[in-house]
């Protein structure tokens, strides 16, 4: 009997729309964290900062590997298709209770606690909607096209991001700062109701993966995927292989050149939200279309190469490149019109607001806000970069971008080619949300540890009358990415093989 | 090339090691002094990271240290 098929255009849109979908719904929480935390997890309470940082943690990284062994288990026991669905709505719905749940200051402590629950549902959903997403498209692929075609999913990830960010600057610009703050930050929440209700229409219509209906049909599909992907000798040492030699390198590449740039801009050149959140979009727009090209490559002349290749660079070149990015907004290398310095002070009962504003020859404009609150001083420092630095800065985010692409444009593809058609999904989930999920979702905890034990040990030497030990204090954070793409790159070289395997093994 | 995987075998099960050591004494624990909401993290790095570092790269090590990555 032969199998339905899917036309490929409508395979990959369905596919690549709800994946995009997913991830726009798991990055517009973490885009307003901070003014969902005033809701939700008001300051001045332990318990709400525990809940806090409990939510941001374990659904940033916890979480998906779970939802990749549950999902993954899932499709390789009842279909890619169905599984998937399950994802989506459950990303969904989730992302949309989030958008109505009330404030803390309306329902008290019941507040918090669903959001963390919604979070950590969001986080299963997104463990089980990447394996499927990507094991569908491959197994309707032609072979000599299954990097570019599975590409289009690997630009879901950054296209979602994008459009988060846009849908909040839209929201934000559409209304006051007030009613955002008030109300307004619940519509993209909202909104994602709608994209998930199209998604789920567009994939309710889609057939099976005919390699998956094939070896159902004829009774070669795993009774339990998890013990013969992890129980399995042979299985599991390339479930370790995916791991160490691919996804942990490509995990941190693909976070520092997003996330950890866009923080870097913001937290250490001081650049605000608006220019980084500008810069990002900038440099992601511009770099999108080289998840297709490297897609495309891998099937021309092979896979491994390209994603040690991105390694690689991406090791050689970070440092030097946040150096130019540092140096680029630095203004002890511009001429200050020492003239237009001007310094308000603003004094509100026992409170009291003290701003410098210094500018700079090339149009540069350097903001110092000290706040005395209640006794305690917090200081908020603003570089307003030239449109000349910002068009730098957005090259040297874009040629991270480059990297990311290099990395995560073949690796679809070449997951789904390690793993038979039996426990694919499981086997190919696992090791994606490990790495990505894990040893990418700790590079912010990690890198900024670094960063402040640096800062820390020049403070101590300075005390003691000596010179600081270490340089630029603020690159230190990169050694994290540096070191595990490193030591990805050597297994990766080392020990995969390079040969592309068939999918419908 | 056979001999270089299974030689690095060891590597990787030494740097497992270290790894843990490493976050342990460099990371869990300042946090865990820190208190508060450091906690959280802290006990993701004893229970999670730790777990997941050792066991990768230790059953990763002992499978390259026993040929079975050989050609």
């Amino acid at each position: 009997m032969s199998q339905k098929r899917s036309p490929m255009f409508a395979v990959i849109g369905a596919s690549s729309v709800g994946t995009m979908i997913e991830w726009y719904d798991f990055y517009i929480f973490g885009s307003l964290a901070t003014l969902i935390s005033t809701k939700f997890f008001p300051s001045g309470n332990e318990t709400l900062a525990f809940l806090s940082t409990l939510a941001t943690f374990a659904a940033g990284f916890i979480v998906r590997p779970f939802g990749a062994l549950f999902f993954g288990r899932l499709g390789d026991l009842i279909g890619r298709k169905y599984t998937f669905m399950v994802t989506l709505l459950l990303m969904g719905g989730a992302t949309f209770l989030i958008g109505c749940i009330p404030a803390y200051e309306t329902i008290g402590f019941i507040s918090p606690l669903l959001v963390l629950l919604l979070r950590l549902l969001q986080g299963l959903a997104l463990g089980g909607e990447y394996g499927g997403a990507a094991t569908y498209v491959a197994e309707h692929s032609p072979a000599h096209q299954r990097g570019l075609m599975t590409s289009w999913i690997q630009t879901t990830a950054t296209a979602g991001l994008i459009i988060s960010l846009v849908v909040i600057a839209v929201t934000r610009a559409s209304m006051s700062r007030e009613s955002f703050e008030a109300f307004g930050w619940r519509i993209p929440f909202l909104a994602s109701a709608v994209m998930i209700y199209v998604s789920y229409i567009i994939r309710r219509n889609m057939h099976e993966s005919p390699l998956f209906a094939k070896a159902k049909a004829e009774g070669k599909t795993s009774v339990n995927p998890l013990k013969e992907s992890f129980g399995n000798r042979y299985n599991l040492k390339y479930v370790l292989l995916a791991l160490l030699g691919v996804t942990m390198g490509q995990g941190v590449v693909w976070y520092t050149g997003q996330f950890y740039a866009m923080s870097f801009i913001e937290r250490v050149m001081h650049v605000p939200k608006v220019q980084v959140d500008s810069i990002l979009i900038w440099a992601l727009c511009l770099g999108t279309p080289f998840f297709i090209f490297f897609g495309w490559l891998s099937d021309k002349i092979g896979r491994k190469w390209i994603m040690m290749a991105g390694m690689l660079v991406a090791v050689l070149s970070y440092r030097y490149i946040y150096t130019q990015m540092y140096e680029t907004v630095n203004v002890q290398n511009k001429t200050e019109l020492t003239a237009e310095t001007k310094f308000t002070a603003e004094l509100k009962g026992a409170d009291s607001v003290y701003t410098t504003t210094r500018k700079y020859s090339d149009g540069t404009i350097f903001t110092e806000a000290i706040t005395l609150k209640e006794g305690v001083r917090h200081t908020e420092t603003h570089v307003t970069v030239t449109d000349a630095d910002k068009r730098t800065l957005i090259f040297w985010v874009f040629i991270q971008v480059l990297f990311v692409t290099m990395v995560y444009g073949p690796i679809a593809a070449f997951l789904v080619e390690m793993f038979p058609v039996k426990i694919r999904y499981t086997s190919m989930s696992l090791p994606y949300h490990v790495g990505n999920g894990i040893f990418g979702g700790l590079l912010p905890a990690i890198a900024t540890f670094l960063v402040t034990r640096a800062g820390t040990i020049n403070e101590k030497a300075a005390s003691m009358g000596l010179l600081p030990p270490i340089d630029k204090p603020y690159l230190e954070g990169l050694w994290y990415p540096i070191v595990i793409a490193a030591i990805c790159l050597v297994i990766g070289v080392v020990y995969l093989d390079g040969k592309d395997n068939r999918v419908d093994d | 090339m056979n001999t270089v995987k299974r030689i690095l075998g060891i590597v990787w099960i030494l740097l497992g090691v270290a790894a843990v050591w490493y976050l342990i004494y460099n990371q869990a624990v300042p946090l865990w002094k820190a208190g508060g909401e450091n906690i959280i993290a802290a006990v993701i790095y004893i229970f999670v990271l730790c777990p997941i570092i050792a066991g990768s790269l230790g059953c990763f090590g002992w499978f390259a240290w026993k040929g079975e990555f050989d050609e």
